[in-house]
């Protein structure tokens, strides 16, 4: 196999997958029940899965495209953590689409599909055009399914908000690129590491990484770039929202740290990058704490919680180098983990038409759906950082690596934050196992098989980070490693 | 791999697989009941492996198990015993089926929660007392907290449940974040969570040389572990709490983690810190032990009442450990077993009289000796076993808290604090024998006039009179319990310590003696 096919194999699996199914769909009635589409995508998404062990396997660095793109171990981490969120999330979407009532499910698994096909070009891409390409790609995807409950209004404003919004941040990102190469005279992320150092222009150096950082900001929700995440999260269907608020972040927070590991070239940029990044963490942190305190309604909660964490993540980026990529990247997993984990149990119990909305409503569901509810108890517990969960490791592991670097203000406040923030968790948890039943009974119809082993995976995978992380920490550490070497 | 080097995985992990059994099982109440009587009694039986194996002479940690289990950061399983922990682990194991038996009645619906949430918690538990990595501890020490907050908020007796459980969770989650971040600086001053290793350095003043760094860290240990006691003034979710659980749960609800953890964690790590940090504890401990005295002294609540007396006892032993004597150690670690045995059979019968009158509320009550003679008899020898009578368990802890604070050196007039300490006690006979003057003797209550009640039947008889029996084996044969904690009491205060004197004591103008501090004498046994 050539080295240019094998570097992006992954995201020719799915393109070539999702063509298939857009090929396929029109074969269907459109009252007729497109889940075998489903089990299409899910296939694809393995293939993908495996293309990535075959880069990983391969054991070297390539850079191909003319430099655009690198397969290392840590575009192979990032790849291999939106391949797990993307399966479990197809496979809580396979039964949630009813057939006969929406008849547009087919594209649905296509559109996921090419969304992270454009996330995992992110993560491998070492050249800021082909970032942008990446980020357009997953973005525009996202933009659709956001608003795939037809016909619902706050699905609409959940679209069309988030398509506003996400286009201005995407021009924001287009002018830090051009002040880069203005700055540096290329958009390649080596080029740019070099070139920083020496650059005549410091201060248009600094206004791109800031640019470039407001752009990036939006993407992962992080304050004061979020107004637009509870309106959108709150009108996304669940499955959808497990999916936007775990993949298309990890993959810019891939970005993020291949952008952070330019600037170890220049002392002062770099200070001036960890003070950017560092404010932007705090108030992240905060305004999502407080704004989840606010709260009724669940999935609202659920968006200010990922504001919180994308602040507590991005602490990560103000420690030492090694620890520093190791860390954020072992948080991204565990965060996905469990969010997927909670959205998917949420879209279980609530089905296509959600009709569970606010925290009064999930009183008293353990004693219906024990199950269910013991794991998104769990996945509250992991969100809230209690150890032996994924959450917590990813904290102790970002917090760490944050005291480990001096920072230990950044660490009182975010463990501080964190208090704060078990607040709401427990509201919600302690409503589920309450005595009193919630008004609206949420009308279960049947468990989806697929959607339990989704969630089983998803309770496994947390419980493994949080018990066993070995595996995945060497995996992080070992991206870390080439990052660090190839930018010093 | 031996016996010995599994026996501590075994007991901790044991009720964890009894939780996951019983999830597994059909929702039927009584084959959860007697599944989790099965487990609790297993893991007792486990737990007695401890005494009988245990090396008496020697200091240090005994049936360890010290396994690497995450490389970077380095992480260790390491699990381990001392004098001071193991008869804590054993008291563990034996409230645990007591706490089965009492609620065999009282909890009457969703058994299949309650009981998986009980043996977790029972997990949690144990796992703090054997614990000697601190990342490991830190798990088992959260982990404590969270089947604990969904037993109040789900078995909770009034509407207020959900907020006495929030407010539970929080007053100890938030200061647990700051103990992380201490933890956390510690482990990158040193680059081990390994606790033996962090004493030794700690002894040798090689964790850091930055004295304010290691105060606000010794500080992050210390307010984490004084809320979970809780310490007089950080008090605050203890009365709704005792109030809203349930009897099982009240019974593990206070102490014993926290002081444990102050014993082994912040004298461990930070013994000059807290020594000199002795003076404003000491005050705290006696100012709560009259404080919660007085307080129990006008409720009406039997479980305010209970919960207030409970901090008075805490304080005792607060004041115990802080005088950095051995008699006030050996004391406080003593109280704490006596605390779990006697507080915890104050509540159960507490718990009997709420499923046969439903009020805990003392002007409802009344007469009921006439009624209940076997509850009458029960009921006075644990108050007495509660006031400290000599010749009770109670009593022998009391007696060496106290003498110990006599003799402490940290303080500028010892005889000061132990005198307010003293009134604790007669304060505390008053509020008890009160109590049982008013539920049982005097003209017939109200409840008791309407409802007949029935006396303790078999299965309570089988939960308290173990209890009983140990009331008074533990007043007078103390030293065999004694033999193993005296180990740690005097091993910890003999080890010499040179106070640093450069950051003065914010908190007290005393002088403190600047020199090598050796252990006094071991006080009576």
């Amino acid at each position: 196999m050539s080295s240019a096919l094998l570097s992006i194999l992954p995201e020719v699996v799915l393109t070539v997958t999702g063509v298939l199914i857009m090929l396929i769909d029109p074969f269907f009635a459109p009252t007729a029940s497109k889940k075998a589409l489903g089990w299409l995508a899910v296939l694809g998404t393995l293939g993908a899965a495996g293309a990535t062990l075959l880069q990983l396997r391969s054991h070297q660095i390539l850079v191909t495209f003319s430099g655009s793109i690198q397969m290392d171990t840590f575009s192979v981490f990032f790849h291999l953590l939106i391949a797990s969120i993307v399966l479990l999330t197809l496979l809580v979407s396979l039964d949630y689409f009813k057939p006969g009532v929406t008849s547009h499910s087919g594209e649905y698994f296509a559109l996921v599909l090419f969304g992270s096909v454009g996330m995992m070009l992110m993560t491998c891409s070492v050249e800021l055009l082909m970032v942008f390409i990446g980020l357009e790609i997953s973005s525009i995807s996202t933009y659709i399914l956001a608003g795939y409950r037809k016909g619902q209004a706050t699905a609409s404003e959940s679209s069309l908000k988030y398509f506003l919004l996400g286009s201005f941040a995407t021009a924001f990102f287009l002018y830090g690129i051009a002040l880069a190469f203005g700055a540096t005279g290329t958009t390649s992320l080596t080029g740019i590491a070099s070139g920083l150092s020496i650059t005549a222009f410091p201060t248009m150096a600094f206004l791109a990484l800031a640019m470039m950082l407001v752009g990036l900001g939006f993407k992962v929700s992080a304050a004061p770039f979020h107004v637009w995440t509870p309106d959108v999260y709150q009108g996304a269907p669940a499955p959808v929202v497990g999916l936007m608020s775990t993949a298309p972040k990890a993959a810019v927070f891939a970005v993020l740290l291949r952008i952070t590991a330019t600037t170890y070239s220049s002392e002062l940029l770099h200070a001036r990058w960890v003070l950017l990044i560092g404010i932007i963490a705090v108030l992240s942190m905060t305004i999502g704490n407080l704004g989840a305190l606010l709260q009724k309604d669940a999935k609202r909660m659920l968006a200010y919680s990922s504001i919180a964490h994308a602040g507590y993540l991005m602490v990560a980026y103000t420690a030492l180098p090694a620890d520093s990529i190791a860390a954020a990247a072992f948080y991204t997993a565990g965060y996905a983990a469990m969010n997927v984990g909670a959205f998917a149990v949420i879209s279980q119990l609530g089905g296509y038409d959600e009709p569970l909305r606010t925290i009064d409503d999930y009183r008293g569901l353990a004693q219906k759906h024990p199950v269910l509810a013991a794991a998104l108890a769990f996945f509250l517990l992991s969100l809230v950082g209690i150890p032996f969960t994924g959450g917590f490791f990813g904290k102790f592991y970002v917090f760490n690596a944050a005291i480990g670097a001096g920072h230990v203000w950044l660490a009182v406040l975010g463990l501080l934050n964190s208090g704060v923030a078990c607040f709401y968790y427990l509201r919600l948890l302690t409503a589920l196992y309450s005595r009193q039943l919630g008004e609206e009974g949420g009308e279960f119809e049947g468990s989806s098989p697929a959607a339990v082993i989704a969630i089983a995976g998803a309770v496994l995978a947390t419980l493994l980070l949080g018990v066993l992380p070995g595996k995945v920490l060497g995996l992080a550490q070992r991206g870390a490693t080439v990052q660090v070497s190839r930018n010093r | 791999m031996t016996i010995d080097s599994s026996i501590l995985s075994l007991i901790v992990f044991f009720p964890t697989v009894g939780a996951i059994l019983l999830a597994l099982l059909p929702a039927n109440p009584t084959l959860q009941k007697w599944g989790a009587l099965v487990v609790t009694l297993l893991t007792f039986l486990f737990t007695l492996h401890l005494p009988a194996h245990y090396q008496y002479g020697l200091s240090g940690y005994q049936f360890e198990v010290n396994v690497p289990w995450i490389a970077s950061p380095a992480i260790r399983y390491h699990l381990g015993v001392d004098g001071l922990s193991m008869w804590l682990v054993v008291l563990s194991g034996f409230l645990a089926p007591l706490g089965v038996l009492i609620s065999w009645r009282a909890i009457d619906r969703r058994e299949k929660l309650f009981y998986t949430l009980f043996l977790l918690q029972q997990t949690a538990m144990i796992g703090v007392f054997v614990a000697l990595d601190l990342f490991l501890y830190y798990g088992f020490w959260e982990w404590s907290l969270v089947p604990m907050a969904i037993l109040i908020a789900t078995f909770g007796r009034t509407d207020k449940r959900a907020k006495a459980a929030l407010k539970y969770f929080l007053y100890a989650f938030i200061p647990s974040a700051i103990l992380l971040v201490g933890m956390l600086w510690v482990y990158a001053q040193t680059g081990t969570f390994d606790l033996p290793m962090l004493q030794q350095m700690a002894a040798s003043h090689s964790i850091s040389s930055n004295q304010t760094a290691l105060w606000l860290a010794s500080l992050a240990f210390l307010v984490a572990f004084a809320v979970k006691v809780p310490v007089f003034p950080l008090h605050g979710w203890l009365s709704d709490a005792i109030f809203e659980a349930p009897t099982a749960a009240v019974m593990v609800l206070a102490g014993k983690l926290g002081l444990y953890s102050i014993l082994r964690f912040s004298f461990g790590i930070f013994p000059e810190q807290s020594r000199q940090i002795a003076p404003l504890m000491i005050a705290l401990g006696a100012i709560g032990i009259a404080y919660g005295a007085l307080v129990a002294l006008v409720q009406k609540d039997l479980k305010r009442l209970a919960a207030y007396s409970t901090l008075g006892h805490l304080s005792f032993i607060t004041l115990g450990i802080f005088s950095f004597t051995v008699a006030g150690i050996d004391g406080g670690v003593y109280q704490i077993i006596n605390h779990g045995i006697s507080g915890g059979a104050l509540f159960m019968l507490l718990g009997a009289l709420y499923e046969r009158y439903g009020t805990y509320d003392m002007r409802e009550l009344g007469g009921v000796a006439q009624k209940l003679p076997w509850m009458v008899t029960l009921f006075v020898i644990t108050a007495l076993s509660n006031i400290g009578l000599p010749g009770l368990n109670g009593f022998v802890g009391e007696f060496l808290t106290l003498s110990g604070s006599l003799q402490t050196i940290y303080v500028a007039h010892p005889m000061i604090w132990t005198a307010i300490a003293t009134t604790g006690v007669i304060f505390s006979a008053g509020y008890m024998l009160w109590a049982v003057q008013r539920i049982f003797y005097g003209g017939m209550g109200r409840r008791p006039d309407e409802v007949s009640g029935w006396d303790l039947d078999a299965r309570e008889q089988v939960a308290l009179w173990p209890m009983a029996v140990l009331f008074v084996v533990m007043g007078v044969a103390s030293p065999y319990w004694m033999r193993a904690i005296d180990s740690f009491g005097a091993g910890f205060i003999n080890q010499p310590v040179v106070l640093n004197l450069r950051i003065a004591d914010p908190h007290s103008a005393t002088n403190l003696p600047g020199i090598p501090v050796s252990g006094t004498e071991g006080g009576a046994r």
